[in-house]
């Protein structure tokens, strides 16, 4: 098809042809076109169908604010639902598809709902989908999805990646038409470091859509001049195609880049977008005025546009809609479609305009006191019918109508904080009210401030006065000469006696649907929003809210700023989701922290899981095995038999220092550590302040004023945030330092019988039971390298924990193992860990689960009433002291062949599974091969009172049932003979 | 938000953890402290609408404690100051 | 003997050049956190002019006989070549005796120095410090890609970044990644 509605003039390089693709159909347009006006210079006003009576529509606007023309861009994994036709940048090979339309645009099955409209109306959900309740998913869901959707995603990964950066600014000025080039000129050439934000690809607004000049050049050619000088500046920077999404607090803007949507796919390694975060001392909103149209019956064909619009397809990109052209009016700005396209030599075949008098424009058919009454033409405006101000109809035939019922400035932004527009009689519009973002102040037409004269002047000293209160003086600026027309406008909210008139175009909400809301006492705005859809969705009611609060105002007999408007919310339009991931996808969704063993580990195909942001060994398979029981059990026979080692670096490691670090960790343990004598270390209980254990682990005294404290892997961080509050909040003078030494050290477990001999070949001191004792800490050497040495255990094995500094982790693991051999030494990972620890009745992360005391897990004497610590005072409530309290029990299943559930509920033999005969719950579970058959830990009610009795553990959920015995926590080694050997 | 630190200036506060009332700075002595005054401590705190006193902790900074004076309505931040001053000032010592 | 490996696990250290963008790891720095004990400020203060160790204000790094940079109230993390002071605690001690509190701090962190005309581009993308208003001497603790570190400027071209060891491959490659969309 060629362009047949393409005419003079515009922004648009006519010396290339690009191609693209509609629903299949090849035409062609040029570089600075959008997807829609290039449709329209190809004739094609039929670009979708509504969301719920399926009406052929087309772009109502040339902008963000587009209602209608939502297509499907590109296709395959990069297809992107619901993009604005009118904001999508022309490129050579665009595809883009209709949707919402089914089997085709101009026949589309549903467009049957249309026809039984009167069953569609507001509050249709409501009323039709009410009960029951389990048809929503089954039955109503499908429905509504298929009747009434929007586009629909790829379900293919996205193939492209966003990124995500940070800005910092003196000024951020939101949108470069005449008053925010203006302001940024005069605080650029101030020196201030000032962004310059612009949704659109060319930077200029209105100006680019207009036919006035600035000074003696043209609108275009003013901002193009000024967008040059301004990228000269090294303290500016520009940023077209790029949208501010919201106002956060205290100067922080977010705003969407929109780097390579213009192209087919990005340039390698380049995002698709990127999401900033700016932060700014002052900002500017000069996002410029969206139109607002004038509802009358059958309001929204195919050609019907805002009057602005319609001379912006004309002035900036060189289209008619139509060959015949309609205006209908309130206001002087609509009169500039008419000259304008007259100029252009469009054929104008009426201007009707709603006010009864003023002068008359020369040589159109100008027609005062009258009104458009409804329109023809079935997929595309064929005729409009009009009423004259003697009450005569008369049909005209057109093909494009521009309607306008005057401008609302983009308050958007500056009512992100909850502020209430203000209404202004005058203009016939909102107004930023007060209370917005504190750094921001409106200049330009998004104040209100509609002429070009007033646009600069605004722009100029809004910039001026905001760098004022940063100390910034900006050199006086002459500002061109420009047009500076009143606004002269008679409110005419939509044409009485209509009722299919549509208010929101995208969500199909009419004039009626409002009566019928107000009928049914969804009056308040938001209800109406809500009862209505009225300004939800992709384009959040930027062209049809204000209507539809003037007509509920006249309908309850409420001024309009009484009825009071809805809340704005970010973000402005439409974000991907993609943006808003960034970098964060796959195995980028959050960083890893690697062991010093992993490079080991990994060349000997160990099994990793996550930990937090760690990867620790789970299990390290051996040739042959098959399951990863195989693995695990051999882990632990092994090292129960002989001698294991296992990566512990994890563990949180935090150095106190100071000639108060014994006192403070008796105030932040709930057992004592200043009578810990050097070179020992010691089990410490930490407690929240309300008595429920908070974290445990080792910690060493290094010096006299020196300990090691370790915490778990899970609370490393809590803990040493927990350590400083204790530090700097309560007790401020005690004399005490702090610093993580989680990264510095690679620490590994050696445990097992031939745990001493192993070390000692490595070890270049004696550590020999008398030499180093159980419980034993201290500065060694490991052939040369300085370490430390730790005999704790956690498997109940004879055992100590090397660390070395982590630059010779990958090389000590290479050594134990090394030196293992003879042995038979195995590397063991988390899960034969937790086995160990199960057996050997340690507490870990399911046992301290945020709920349970020391009573609870067997450790109440560790609770010392001698001293004041975090958390003692409160445990000793009697809640938490009952004698049938919680207890940690071992339990082991009757018949030997069967397994447990962790989180099975413990009952009585014969007691009904309800909560009234809870008596506790098991908390790990898992098969022992040092007992030969499955053993879980618990707490049961009364339970150490309790062992050797046989009761149940139900799991109702999995509907499983266990006979077992209640026994000591102790599988193996209780009197813990094994440990000091 | 951004929470302008006594020692660093202006910082985002994504660098921050949020605890809550700065009253939990005062802290009774658990040895001397009825259960009562210890429960009080640990579970009761004001809720305003409007200015309130509170700890944040600049855990991706500087690991300083802030007592910071904001306006929970408007997150209008009118003082910050470290905690650990703050403290001292109580009388609060070892 | 055991061999050192780098965090990034090169038993050498490597730099890697995307387009202008230079990125070195560095293993030849010894570090050590150094806080003063309550009541010894000045003794430590004295110490250290003495000896030449810089005791710089909040956000900033400074270079005398060794370097240092503030973490905290009372507390620096100490810079110092690793030959000779691979032992930089028992160094320090020396110095300071009791006086304050010394954490060796050396493998607690991997060092890339990142080298090229326009950085304030690429950690633009990386983190909120203002490195294009940051003066030479700078130093602030900043989040990239989720990750703790220090940031150095030691000049307009060259920065130091430590971040936590551990997580050395994913800094590297947030730096990669964000170097990459830039050429």
């Amino acid at each position: 098809m060629t362009q047949t509605n393409r005419i003079a003039g515009g922004q648009i390089d006519r010396s290339q042809t690009l191609r693209f693709h509609f629903d299949g159909l090849p035409y062609s347009g040029h570089p600075g076109d959008t997807l829609a006006s290039a449709l329209l210079a190809n004739g094609v006003r039929l670009m979708g169908r509504s969301f719920k009576y399926h009406r052929p529509r087309g772009p109502l606007s040339a902008g963000s604010e587009e209602p209608n023309a939502l297509v499907q861009l590109r296709s395959g994994a990069r297809q992107e639902p619901n993009t604005r036709a009118t904001v999508a940048e022309l490129f050579d090979g665009l595809t883009a598809t209709s949707q919402n339309a089914w089997p085709s645009l101009k026949f589309d099955a549903l467009a049957i709902n249309d026809r039984f409209n009167t069953f569609f109306t507001a509050g249709f959900y409501y009323k039709t989908f009410m009960w029951p309740a389990a048809f929503w998913e089954k039955v109503y869901e499908p429905i509504i999805r298929r009747a009434a959707g929007l586009g629909a995603l790829s379900t293919l990964e996205d193939p492209d990646c966003y990124d995500k950066g940070f800005l910092h600014c003196d000024l951020l000025v939101i949108g470069a038409g005449p008053a925010g080039l203006q302001a940024a000129l005069t605080a650029g050439r101030s020196g201030a470091r000032v962004i310059l934000a612009d949704e659109d690809f060319r930077m200029g607004g209105r100006l680019n859509a207009e036919t006035f000049g600035i000074g003696d050049q043209t609108g275009a050619d003013w901002a193009a001049a000024t967008v040059a000088e301004l990228a000269t500046m090294p303290n500016v920077r520009l940023m077209a195609r790029t949208t501010i999404l919201a106002a956060m607090d205290h100067g922080i803007y977010s705003a969407v880049e929109r780097v390579s949507d213009h192209l087919p796919e990005p340039l390698p390694n380049k995002p698709r977008q990127t999401l900033w975060r700016i932060y700014s001392r002052k900002a500017i909103l000069t996002a410029g005025a969206t139109e607002r149209p004038i509802p009358f019956e059958n309001n929204d064909r195919p050609g019907i546009l805002l009057a602005g619009s319609l001379r912006a397809y004309a002035n900036r990109w060189g289209v008619t809609v139509g060959d015949r052209v309609a205006v209908f009016t309130n206001n002087d700005d609509g009169l500039r479609t008419a000259t304008d396209l007259q100029a252009k030599g469009v054929d104008v075949v009426a201007v009707i305009d709603t006010r009864p008098g003023g002068p008359l424009l020369p040589g159109i058919r100008h027609l005062q006191g009258a009104e458009v009454i409804d329109s023809a033409g079935r997929l595309g405006l064929q005729s409009i019918t009009i009423r004259d101000a003697k009450g005569r109809v008369e049909t005209i035939a057109c093909t494009a109508l521009g309607t306008t019922g005057g401008w609302n400035p983009n308050l958007n932004i500056a009512s992100h904080h909850r502020s209430k527009p203000e209404w202004s009689d005058t203009l016939a519009t909102f107004l930023p009210g007060a209370g917005g973002p504190a750094n921001l102040t409106s200049a330009g037409a998004a104040a209100g401030l509609f002429s070009t004269h007033a646009a600069l002047a605004s722009g100029d000293e809004t910039a001026r006065a905001a760098l004022e209160t940063l100390g910034i003086t900006a050199p006086a600026q002459t500002l061109p000469q420009a047009e500076d027309a009143p606004v002269a406008i008679t409110p005419h909210w939509y044409v009485k006696g209509s009722a299919r008139a549509w208010v929101d175009l995208q969500n199909d909400v009419t004039i009626k649907d409002i009566k019928l809301a107000h009928q049914e006492n969804f009056a308040g705005v938001e209800h109406l929003k809500r009862y209505t859809t009225l300004g939800m969705a992709t384009d959040q009611g930027k062209t049809g809210n204000t209507i539809g609060l003037a007509v509920m105002a006249e309908l309850t007999g409420q001024s309009i700023p009484a009825t009071g408007t809805t809340t704005y919310r970010p973000p402005y339009t439409p974000v991907s989701m993609g943006a808003l991931a960034g970098r964060g996808r796959g195995q980028e969704f959050k960083p890893k922290r690697l062991t010093p063993s992993h490079k080991w580990a990994a060349e000997q195909g160990a099994i990793f899981v996550e930990v937090g942001y760690w990867l620790r060994t789970q299990w390290l398979p051996r040739p042959g095995e098959t399951t990863w029981r195989e693995s695990v059990d051999r882990e632990v026979l092994q090292t129960r038999k002989s001698v294991g080692i296992c990566d512990v670096t994890t563990l949180g490691k935090i150095d106190i220092q100071g000639t108060d670090a014994g006192a403070f960790l008796d105030r932040v343990y709930a057992n004592t550590f200043s009578t810990l004598a050097v070179g020992k270390c010691r089990y410490g209980l930490m407690l929240r302040e309300d008595g429920i254990v908070f974290d445990d682990g080792t910690t060493a005294r290094m010096g006299p004023n020196e300990y090691v404290m370790t915490t778990t892997t899970a609370n490393a961080v809590t803990v040493f945030r927990h350590l400083e509050f204790c530090r700097q909040c309560l007790w401020p003078d005690m004399d005490v330092q702090l610093i993580s030494t989680t990264e510095a050290w690679a620490q590994y477990s050696v445990a097992g019988p031939n745990a001493r001999k192993l070390l000692q070949k490595l070890v270049d001191q004696d550590i020999s039971d008398a030499a180093f004792p159980y419980m034993g800490a201290g500065e060694i050497t490991v052939q040369g390298t300085h370490a430390r040495l730790f005999r704790i255990s956690f498997s109940g094995e004879l055992a100590y924990e090397i660390a070395v500094p982590t630059r010779y982790g990958d090389a000590l693991i290479r050594a134990l193992v090394t030196a293992g051999e003879e042995f038979d030494a195995v590397v063991y990972g988390t899960e034969a860990l937790g086995v160990m620890r199960i057996e050997k009745g340690h507490v870990a992360g399911n046992e301290l689960n945020g709920q349970s005391t020391a009573l609870n897990m067997g450790l109440g004497k560790m609770v010392s009433r001698k001293k004041d610590a975090i958390g003692v005072a409160l445990s000793a409530r009697e809640g938490l002291t009952k004698d049938d309290g919680l207890r940690l029990v071992g339990v082991k299943p009757v018949d030997h062949s069967k397994a447990m559930q962790a989180g099975s509920h413990f009952l009585k033999t014969g007691a009904e599974p309800t909560a009234a005969h809870d008596d506790g719950w098991l908390t790990s579970m898992i098969y022992s091969p040092h007992m030969g058959h499955h053993i879980a830990l618990g707490y049961l009610r009364n339970g150490t009172n309790r062992i050797g009795e046989k009761m149940r553990v139900v799991n109702l959920l999995n509907k499983t049932e266990v006979e077992v015995e209640i026994v000591s926590p102790h599988f193996i080694d209780p009197e813990g003979s094994r440990l000091r050997a | 938000m951004i929470i302008n630190h006594p020692l660093l200036g202006p910082r985002d506060a994504q660098e921050f953890v949020y605890l809550g009332d700065a009253a939990l700075m005062n802290r009774p002595d658990g040895l001397t402290a009825s259960l009562q005054e210890m429960h009080d401590y640990a579970y009761l705190r004001d809720n305003p609408a409007g200015l309130h006193r509170e700890l944040w902790y600049h855990e991706q900074g500087d690991r300083s404690w802030l007592v910071v004076t904001r306006n929970t309505v408007t997150h209008e931040i009118t003082a910050v100051e470290l905690a650990r001053d703050v403290a001292r000032a109580q009388g609060r010592s070892k | 003997m055991l061999e050192p490996l780098s965090p990034l696990g090169h038993a050498v250290p490597e730099a890697t050049t995307i387009g202008p963008f230079t990125i070195t790891e560095r293993t030849d720095t010894a570090l050590a956190s150094l806080a003063i004990r309550y009541g010894r400020a000045a003794d430590v203060t004295a110490t250290a002019a003495a000896a030449g160790i810089p005791l710089p204000k909040p956000g900033r790094h400074e270079i005398q006989t060794l370097a240092a940079f503030w973490l905290a109230p009372d507390m620096w993390m100490i810079e110092a070549p690793f030959v000779p002071h691979e032992d930089i605690r028992a160094h320090l001690l020396t110095l300071f005796h009791d006086a304050a509190s010394i954490t060796e701090q050396t493998d607690a962190w991997v060092r890339l120095d990142l080298t090229a005309p326009d950085l304030p581009a690429l950690m633009e993308r990386l983190c909120n410090t203002d490195l294009r208003a940051a003066p030479v001497g700078f130093a602030t603790r900043t989040v990239i890609d989720h990750l703790g570190c220090y940031l150095i400027k030691r000049s307009d071209r060259d920065i130091t970044l430590y971040g936590p060891r551990s997580s050395a491959q994913t800094l590297h490659h947030a730096l990669t990644v964000a170097a990459l969309s830039l050429t």
